[in-house]
């Protein structure tokens, strides 16, 4: 099962973050800073594998952007890999030659698409056209609605 | 810096729902997140950070708690809310505000609600229980997002006492037209099933009907639940495998529709969860196992792109062989495959390849030996992450041969690592080898002192404490232990006379325990000076006050003689005033003995070996102290949590059924009732600050196992009569040898050396045959876990009920032996036998013996004469006969003993009782383990029958039970040490939970050898349910009541209600009574109430309620854990009655 899921920046600021297990606030901060320091003090060629308490953190590098996820021991860390990139692969695809600012901007999107993904740590859909449907018949609402979008927001 | 995000902006595609162009520049001009993002991306600081997002958090608080905010705005607010929690500044004003939204927004908004409630709150959060409702509403919406969005959240988060009011909806969800509601449904209850297993009890069989689901996903998603199930119980669903292994055939087939192909490897993720569910299955299972061989074949030779994908697979897939029953052919492919991780150039395989033979090492430990040159290279890896990895396979082949080396390493590596949970880890390792394999006692002193400094003080304490035990208990030769004692000492005080203060709290309470208990080994060295170097300790600042306690006692066994009394009166004096109670205890006591020779000699003898001492843990010396203070009028004691209650209960009104009874029971409440239910475990160490000095040990460590500790510190008594409880009492010694000096501290003082990177391959050669020493294939290998060829240098002297058959020969003659004129007859015949076969006696007639002991004993053995008689004299019938015993069975009847013929050789006194089924365990071609239990009034009986099946005599038979759940004892005089040809064997054990849990599993090894051959192993398990636990407890209502408030876990359901009788609430319970041996103490109206115990005195209460055509049942027990089981059960029990 995965624990969390953290995106981070080469400078460590935090850009999407995804507790799967019920965790204190407290607990949340210090992992989120032990995890920047340790993924980005990794030299290159090194592993995408550390060790993190008796969890395993598994975390590679899209850009200027980290992903890093945690599992539980037993799981397969090559498969958690094939995890984070499936995940760049949707927010690819539905961005369109997705880059850090489009995660920034619309991080609530990137949620959404993560939700469709995975849903309390585990897979839960690996068809990349049906996320994408989900989230577009989602989004189709959207369109439906003119007159909600005509009205400016404030 | 702000053009740069500007342009940037104007250059993002559309993403959000606004139109094209216009919309970009809106988001970067307009949006308030889009401002608040550029902003905090303008600050230089920190600070700046702060305040900007504290001005913007006051804003959003503004506007969201203004009731002209529409709701568009609101989901607008909360995503710049949710950007701000995430920058890590809280938000909770907006929390209800999140739920708010998910509540009355449009679908869109409501799905940025469900998002911000999702990141907001975890399942604790009260907060969530607002959400049900919304929940509730969204499931039966007809729009299907709405449907999606809120099975998404309840998969993610759900407050688990609330489930029942969802659970239909979801239920319902499963039978949904779209394939991703019932996918998602499925989810759901994946997710509950985690929380709360007996909730969803009942739809096992709708978890089968999504395994069948004809879409892809929806059988995907169930694989989840089924993984779960399997891991906990792989019996259950043996049937199964036959269907996992087509999914699989069909999956690696590529029959799957196109779009669940990653890189064009079919559907991996179903791959690797099937290859999990499969290595569940198949473990220690061979009839299973062969069912899955040809699909790992066939997944193995599929998958040879070259892909990280397709390496998943594999990794899985090797794991899978090397569970399961082993199969030759697939054993070498996969070795072959472990092969190409290890030596493949991309480091993340290597790193799995090491991990792989980690695995798989101790099944195949030539595996390594083949890899040698690559574990070399990557110990020496700049990857601190694969050099751990490496150590952690030598860690699995270390044996007498290559320990030092191996343990060098694993030093160098922790001199170097600074991650606190890795350190903790390895230090636990080295210990544990060094314990094991020790050369000679230089290496293992040395090697323990650099542990103690290295690990510091975060290692497990179990560490240092098992160390002074196994330095104190000794070993079998007393010349050795004085000399590993002897070694210790010399090197503890060349260390104190180096640098103590930077030594670790805990390497220093071990030294000066070693030095106060030892130091008079040392003859040439003086007292005083020992007690010069710890008073030294006592000085230093950075010396904790549980160390000077540790001190102080060492000191306290060593002031003897002029200049020791001098010292002791001087520290003493510092002492007696500290601030520190444990502190001013130990002083008084250094100053009261080391003034008195005689008292000191009583108190704490030296070198008094390790009788245990008696502890009387009913306190019942206080008895009269009690009794005379009841009488005075004092009032009886309550366990804390009770008063608690009872506080609560004079504030507010009571809602508890049973709080009337209370006062009652209070006032005629005796000196037995003290045994609370909060039984605390001592701990060990110096708590408790003692006055009883005769209670004191003095070097004798206190036998504290098992003890229940009937007072909590905020017990009344604890204060006027306290009891001594001190584990580790420390004493002196003198010595001094300058010659050690520099070999100890070469050990100690040794700083981080960086491994030099290239080294030469002759080095490197050099190496490897130090590491793999004693891994040739001619040689049997050491591995942990496995039997020791070699012996141990430091072998723990055997303590306590001894589960393998060692003396069993002799006991279970002289039972045979014990004059009994009912018995002679019978006796002769047996102790005949006895001669005959000289030591080999058949195991029926052990059995016989067996059966027999415990009548003898019990002077009851006319009245069981017949019964027993006629069973013990018909198997020496046949042996007379120069027929092994039970030939009747296996000859006619080649598969194995009947339930029937099993059944007969059912020890004697259990004979009478019911037996549960006699379950076959395992089998292979020359045993046949079988086995059932036997349910007595006071404990369960496990007994296990071996059947040699084979045409030779077993011999040295040796039966190991575990359990994480149970706690098995070996019923004493039963173990079986040989099985003759065609014969059976039997073995009784008697079962008490340790920890409750709905069904309980032992796990079992047989290690047998023919006269000629090698030892082989067979593993077993078996599983029974709680209930065989389970005991009726009588108890009036008045005890009921007072029980009732004791007791701090519970559970609350509704069951379904026998409603077919005229009384349901009697009916049911009747029911109950039957099937679960419940005894119901009292049936009020429309209220029952119930009670039992789990074996031996675990009470458990249970409380029913007849409510609108349901049974609300309340169970509470001291127990954690038993109520959930107990009501699992209860649930069970009622559906299929």
């Amino acid at each position: 099962m995965i624990r969390f899921l953290l995106l981070f920046s080469r400078q460590g600021k935090l850009r999407l973050q995804k507790w799967f297990t019920p965790i204190p606030e407290r607990e949340k901060k210090k992992i989120i800073r032990d995890m920047t320091t340790m993924v980005l003090s990794r030299l290159p060629r090194s592993c995408n594998f550390l060790h993190w308490k008796d969890l395993k953190v598994i975390y590679k590098r899209y850009a200027s952007l980290y992903f890093c996820l945690a599992i539980e021991n037993q799981e397969n860390e090559l498969i958690a890999l094939e995890v984070i990139h499936r995940y760049v692969e949707l927010l690819d695809k539905y961005f369109g030659n997705v880059c850090e600012l489009d995660i920034i901007f619309n991080f609530e999107k990137a949620y959404f698409i993560l939700d469709e993904f995975l849903i309390g740590g585990e897979i839960q859909e690996t068809s990349k056209q049906m996320v994408n449907r989900s989230i577009e018949a989602s989004d189709m609402l959207q369109e439906t609605m003119e007159e909600y979008m005509s009205k400016p927001a404030f | 810096m702000s053009d740069v995000v500007e342009r940037t902006l104007t250059a993002l595609p559309s993403l959000l729902s606004l139109d094209s162009q216009s919309g970009s520049t809106r988001l970067s001009s307009t949006s308030k997140l889009g401002s608040l993002i550029r902003g905090i991306t303008e600050l230089t600081s920190k600070h700046d950070e702060e305040k900007l997002i504290h001005r913007e958090l006051a804003s959003i608080k503004e506007q969201v708690s203004s009731p002209n905010t529409s709701m568009r705005q609101m989901k607008e607010l909360m995503v710049r809310a949710i950007y701000c929690e995430m920058l890590g500044y809280e938000a909770s004003f907006s929390y209800i505000h999140a739920i708010k939204l998910a509540q009355q927004g449009t679908a869109l908004e409501k799905r940025v609600g469900y998002l911000a409630v999702s990141l907001f709150l975890n399942e604790s959060h009260e907060l969530l229980l607002l959400l049900v409702n919304t929940v509730l509403k969204d499931l039966q919406s007809t729009n299907l997002i709405e449907v999606c969005m809120a099975l998404t959240v309840v998969s993610q988060m759900f407050p688990k006492d609330m489930i029942p009011a969802i659970l239909p909806l979801v239920e319902e969800k499963l039978n949904h037209p779209k394939e991703i509601i019932r996918r998602k449904a499925v989810l759901a209850l994946y997710k509950f099933y985690l929380i709360a297993p007996n909730q969803v009890q009942h739809i096992h069989n709708k978890f089968r009907k999504a395994l069948c689901d004809k879409d892809p996903g929806v059988m995907t998603a169930s694989l989840h639940i089924y993984l779960q199930m399997i891991q906990e119980n792989p019996e259950g669903y043996k049937d199964l495998t036959g269907s996992f292994v087509t999914i699989l055939k069909q999956v690696v087939g590529g029959k799957l529709p196109m779009d669940f192909n990653y890189h064009s490897v079919p559907a991996p993720w179903l791959q690797i969860q099937l290859l999990r569910i499969l290595a569940f299955l198949g473990k220690n299972d061979q009839s299973t196992s062969e069912i899955m061989y040809e699909v790992l074949d066939e997944s193995l030779r599929r998958a040879e792109m070259n892909h990280n994908i397709t390496y998943a697979i594999l990794y899985e897939c090797v794991k899978c062989i090397y569970t399961i029953h082993p199969k030759s052919e697939l054993l070498e492919k996969a070795a072959k495959c472990i092969g190409n991780f290890v030596l493949s150039p991309k480091i993340n395989l290597k790193y799995l390849g090491l991990k792989a033979l980690t695995y798989v090492v101790q099944q195949d430990p030539k595996l390594a030996l083949q890899h040698q040159m690559t574990i070399i290279e990557c110990l020496d890896h700049p990857d601190l992450i694969i050099k751990r990895e490496t150590l952690e396979l030598l860690f699995r082949i270390t044996n007498a041969q290559n320990v030092t080396v191996i343990v060098e390493k694993m030093l160098e590596f922790l001199r170097v690592n600074k991650d606190d949970y890795t350190t903790i880890d390895l230090v636990g390792k080295v210990a544990e080898l060094a314990e094991k394999y020790a050369p000679d006692n230089e290496w293992f002193i040395e090697t323990m002192s650099t542990v103690f400094s290295v690990g510091g003080d975060m290692m497990q304490p179990d560490i240092p404490n098992s160390f002074l035990k196994l330095l104190s208990e000794g070993f079998d030769s007393v010349e050795e232990d004085r000399k590993l004692r002897l070694f210790a000492v010399d090197s503890y005080v060349s260390l104190l006379q180096g640098q103590p203060g930077k030594l670790p709290q805990r390497f220093l309470q071990v030294i000066s325990w070693v030095l106060g208990e030892y130091s008079y080994l040392r003859e040439e060295l003086e007292a005083a000076t020992v007690l010069r170097l710890l008073d030294k300790l006592l000085d230093m600042k950075s010396t904790s006050s549980e160390t000077k306690s540790w001190i102080l006692m060492a000191m306290t066994k060593l002031s003897e003689g002029g200049a020791g009394v001098s010292v002791a009166k001087e520290v003493s004096e510092t002492y007696s005033s500290s601030l520190d109670t444990v502190l001013r205890q130990r002083a008084q006591e250094l100053q009261h003995l080391s003034q008195d020779c005689e008292l000191r000699a009583r108190v704490l003898p030296r070198d008094a070996g390790l009788e245990p001492l008696e502890v009387d843990s009913s306190l019942s010396f206080l008895d009269g102290f009690v009794s005379e203070a009841l009488a005075a009028g004092a009032a009886p004691y309550k366990p804390p949590h009770q008063r608690q209650e009872e506080l609560a209960q004079a504030k507010a009104l009571s809602l508890e059924p049973y709080g009337l009874s209370l006062p009652i029971s209070m006032s005629s409440c005796s000196i037995a009732d003290r045994q609370s239910p909060t039984l605390l475990s001592v701990s060990s160490g110096l708590s408790g600050d003692s006055t009883d000095l005769s209670h004191k040990g003095g070097s004798k460590t206190l036998k504290l196992d098992g003890v229940k500790r009937v007072w909590g510190r905020e017990g009344y008594l604890a204060q006027r009569e306290p009891l001594e409880e001190s584990a580790h009492v420390e004493v002196p010694s003198p010595l001094q040898s300058p010659s050690q000096q520099g070999e100890a501290d070469s050990s100690h003082s040794q700083t981080p050396t960086p491994i030099p990177t290239p080294q030469p391959e002759q080095e490197k050669q050099q190496l490897a045959s130090s590491l793999f020493v004693g891994l040739g294939s001619q040689s049997s290998v050491c591995l942990m876990g496995k039997s020791e060829p070699t012996p141990q240098r430091f072998r723990r002297k055997a303590k306590g009920p001894v589960l393998s058959s060692g003396s069993s020969e002799q006991i279970t003659n002289s039972l045979v032996s014990t004059p009994s004129t009912v018995n002679n007859l019978l006796c002769d015949n047996l102790l005949d036998s006895n001669i005959t076969s000289e030591l080999a006696v058949s195991p029926l007639e052990q059995t016989s013996q067996l059966s027999q002991g415990p009548t003898v004993a019990n002077g009851a053995c006319d009245v069981e004469l017949t019964d027993s008689d006629m069973r013990e004299s018909s198997p020496s019938l046949i042996r007379d006969n120069g027929v092994a015993g039970a030939d009747q069975g296996p000859h006619e009847d080649p598969d194995g003993p009947k339930d029937l013929c099993l059944s007969t050789y059912l020890p004697a006194e259990l004979s009478g009782l019911c037996h549960s089924e006699i379950t076959p365990l395992c089998s292979n071609q020359s045993l046949d383990l079988s086995a059932c239990h036997v349910q007595e009034e006071e404990s369960l009986a496990l007994v296990i029958f071996i059947y040699n099946s084979s045409d030779s005599d077993i011999q040295q038979i040796l039966l190991e039970l575990d359990s994480d759940e149970l706690e098995v004892s070996c019923v004493c005089d039963s173990p079986v040490q040989e099985a003759r040809s065609h014969s059976v064997a039997v073995c009784q054990y008697s079962l008490t939970v340790k920890r409750p849990s709905v069904h309980v599993e032992v796990v079992g090894t047989v290690t047998y050898q023919f006269p000629v051959g090698t030892p082989q192993s067979v593993q077993f398990s078996y599983k029974l349910p709680l209930t065989s636990f389970i005991r009726p407890l009588t108890v009036s209502t008045e005890e009921y009541g007072t029980m009732w408030l004791d007791f701090s876990h519970d559970t609350k359901q509704k069951l379904t209600l026998i409603s077919d009788g005229q009384e349901p609430l009697a009916d049911t319970l009747n029911v109950l009574k039957k099937k679960l041996k419940l005894h119901v103490v009292e049936i009020i109206g429309m209220e029952g109430i119930v009670a039992c115990r789990l074996l031996k005195d675990q009470p458990c209460l249970m409380h029913c309620r007849l409510h609108a055509g349901t049974l609300s049942v309340w169970l509470r027990s001291p127990v954690p854990d038993l109520p959930d089981c107990l009501m699992y059960h209860c649930q069970r029990a009622l559906q299929e009655h």
